[in-house]
């Protein structure tokens, strides 16, 4: 049952008893209708109407979507490829998976929908490895809809042409980033591409004007074309429309997926109302609120933020109103929604290296900085938990931070720096006296998570 | 080479989804070890044949993305999630059991072959963690005593196929 805290949109028939991945079922439920509605408009109409909602990218970056629609470079002639971004790779987040997994026509409605709207007649969905029931999940559906007529060569009638097919990757991170998203679909490494020149809206797929858009961006289009654009932009927040998918892991006592209006719930009613408060004879230490590589936010912390109207506000962890604005004036971001909790059991350091060994892992190599400098802050990280801790560790790990982002390929650069630099920062003291603390017993019920 | 039929039906029918061949390097990769368990030197030489490429192209995308391997594993693939939400309840834990289970090393296979254990990044599935996949399967909310059942079940199968 969803929370009454929450307003359903896109999740609106998640865990519905009943409610199945099929297409009579979606039928059923009204399904297609705004897509038969939507190839009934002209496709500019469509674009505008997105633009009109305010959409913005639920991939990580927030980017406005109707925006990214009319940058594609049409001049050219080219065909114009959309790629499905179902990499779902940042960890933290999981919302993508239930859409896939319960709800794939709702995707597939999206996707046709921004297919006619852009004239797009070949759509890729890059799914990750590790869903192999998502992916025929999917694929069926696609056949389903295929034979019913909202997918194929003539798209319920209109003489519109459009195929979709499911590409699966195979267990890199990387691939989440658009850029090395396309090098993989062209069956490379996928090693990010340096923009400018190569901006997928220009120079994409085959070097084609390609979108490529996150899982739930394109379940919102459909909504967009269901309701109208003004209609979406009533939901939410000014510049933070329509429904937001939450995903909340960790230290609570009610981890889970939820959906909430923009900016209209904050982050301790979410963590508290929702999802159940801390763990019995818990506290809440620090939340990170976007997706891993977000920036933490420690309780207790204060911020200071001038509204867009100029009055001034204070804000303490809780008082955060979850949307990507609100969350980048408190120097985090909104990201991909993935909400990461620790109470005060945990040791801050080793869940930084916790989160270092990931970005280690996953650095595809490219950049010098990028490489060496996740490993590093791997190494100290490792070596600090391991009983050899020096006082100086949080500057050395700020210093190679520091020289990673903004000095590479790829944002991957920033999202392996940020983690870094915000734990030291906010847990200055914990790294400082980490050679005495570190060293002290664990309680029972201390959690190894390196 | 010896790949069953409803696997080159399957390459056939898979590389007509692109314009251009090599974008179904990765789809072919992945029929190949469903098919064969792993990627031999054969089988790269195969795929970057059927994909008129070089081997090496081919070569660098196994070494590249850590779902393909180029060795053989055990009957069944544990993978363990190592990543930070997973971690924070119990993840590691979990892995240790499963290790316990099966006398198995990390990375490695068991003795008797039944098992190969690893520990995996994030699988999308934070909310409901400690998770495992065993295979193609996702188990949800995997504390030690539910990872002793699954590593039961797992010798259970074993035992009704002869090998105990
Ligand atoms: C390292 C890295 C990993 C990313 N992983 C994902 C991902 O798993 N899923 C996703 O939708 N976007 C991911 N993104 C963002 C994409 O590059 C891209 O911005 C997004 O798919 C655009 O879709 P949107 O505009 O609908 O948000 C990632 C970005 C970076 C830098
Ligand atoms: S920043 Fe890291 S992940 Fe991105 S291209 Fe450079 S090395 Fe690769
Ligand atoms: S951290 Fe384990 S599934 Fe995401």
């Amino acid at each position: 049952m969803p929370h009454p805290a929450e307003r359903r949109l896109v999740f609106e028939h998640l865990d519905e008893p009943g409610y199945t991945p099929d297409l009579p079922c979606y039928l059923r439920y009204g399904g297609y209708e705004a897509l038969r509605k939507s190839v009934q408009r002209q496709p500019a109409e469509l674009v505008d109407e997105v633009k009109r909602s305010g959409l913005r990218g639920r991939g990580g970056a927030g980017f406005p979507c109707g925006v990214k629609w009319t940058l594609l470079d049409r001049r050219s002639g080219k065909p114009v490829y959309l790629i499905v971004n179902a990499d779902e790779s940042e960890p933290g987040t999981f919302k993508d998976r239930y859409i896939i997994h319960q709800d794939p026509h709702q995707l597939i409605e999206g996707i046709m929908i921004t297919c006619w709207a852009n004239q797009v007649h070949q759509a890729y969905i890059y799914i990750r490895g590790e869903f192999p029931h998502g992916a025929r999940l999917l694929e069926q559906a696609i056949a389903e809809a295929r034979a019913a007529g909202f997918v194929g060569p003539d798209v319920l009638g209109t003489g519109y042409s459009c195929e979709i097919f499911v590409h699966r990757g195979a267990g890199a991170y990387i691939c989440g980033e658009e850029t090395g998203l396309i090098e993989s679909l062209e069956g490379k490494r996928p090693y990010p591409r340096i923009k400018p020149p190569y901006f997928p809206a220009v120079l994409g797929l085959y070097q084609c004007p390609t979108i490529v858009n996150n899982v739930e961006t394109l379940c919102h289009v459909k909504h967009i074309a269901a309701m109208g654009g003004e209609a979406f932009a009533r939901i939410g927040t000014l510049n933070n429309t329509g429904t937001r998918l939450l995903c909340v892991s960790g230290h609570v006592q009610h981890p889970g997926y939820f959906e909430v209006e923009s900016g209209k719930v904050t982050l301790g009613r979410l963590l508290n109302e929702i999802c159940g408060g801390p763990r019995p004879g818990r506290q809440f230490k620090a939340v990170i609120p976007g997706g891993s590589s977000s920036k933490i936010l420690r309780f207790g912390e204060r911020f200071k933020i001038k509204q867009p109207n100029g009055s001034m506000v204070e804000w303490g962890v809780e008082d955060i109103p979850m949307d990507f604005d609100s969350l980048a004036s408190c120097g985090s971001m909104g990201g991909s929604g993935g909400v990461i909790v620790m109470d005060d059991s945990v040791d801050i350091v080793a869940a930084l290296a916790n989160l270092n060994a990931f970005y280690a892992h996953e650095s595809c190599g490219q950049c010098t900085p990028c490489r060496e400098g996740s490993l590093w802050m791997k190494k100290i990280t490792a070596r600090m938990v391991h009983g050899d801790a020096r006082p100086q560790d949080g500057e050395l790990l700020k210093s190679v931070a520091d020289q990673i982002a903004g000095r590479t390929i790829c944002p991957f650069g920033e999202a392996c720096a940020w983690p870094t630099q915000s734990f030291v920062l906010k847990f200055a003291g914990e790294f400082a006296g980490y050679a005495e603390i570190g060293k002290q017993p664990k309680a029972a019920d201390h959690v190894q998570i390196v | 080479m010896n790949l069953k039929p409803e696997t080159l039906e399957k390459i056939d029918g898979v590389i007509t989804h692109y314009p251009v061949k090599r974008s179904a390097a990765l789809p072919l990769l992945h029929l190949v070890q469903e098919d064969q368990g792993f990627i031999a030197p054969e089988a790269i030489e195969w795929i970057a044949e059927k994909l008129e490429l070089q081997p090496v192209n081919v070569y660098e995308l196994v070494t590249f993305y850590p779902m393909f391997r180029q060795q053989p594993i055990g009957r069944r693939h544990i993978k363990v999630c190592r990543t930070l939400s997973c971690a924070l309840v119990g993840g590691f834990q979990v892995c240790e059991e499963m290790r316990k289970q099966f006398d198995c090393a990390l990375g490695a296979t068991s003795a008797d072959g039944e098992v190969t254990i690893e520990f995996v990044e994030c699988l999308a599935s934070c909310g409901t963690g400690p998770v495992v996949m065993i295979d193609d399967e996702l188990h949800e909310k995997v504390h030690v005593a539910r990872a002793r059942e699954l590593a039961a079940q797992i010798r259970a199968v074993a035992a009704a196929e002869g090998r105990a």
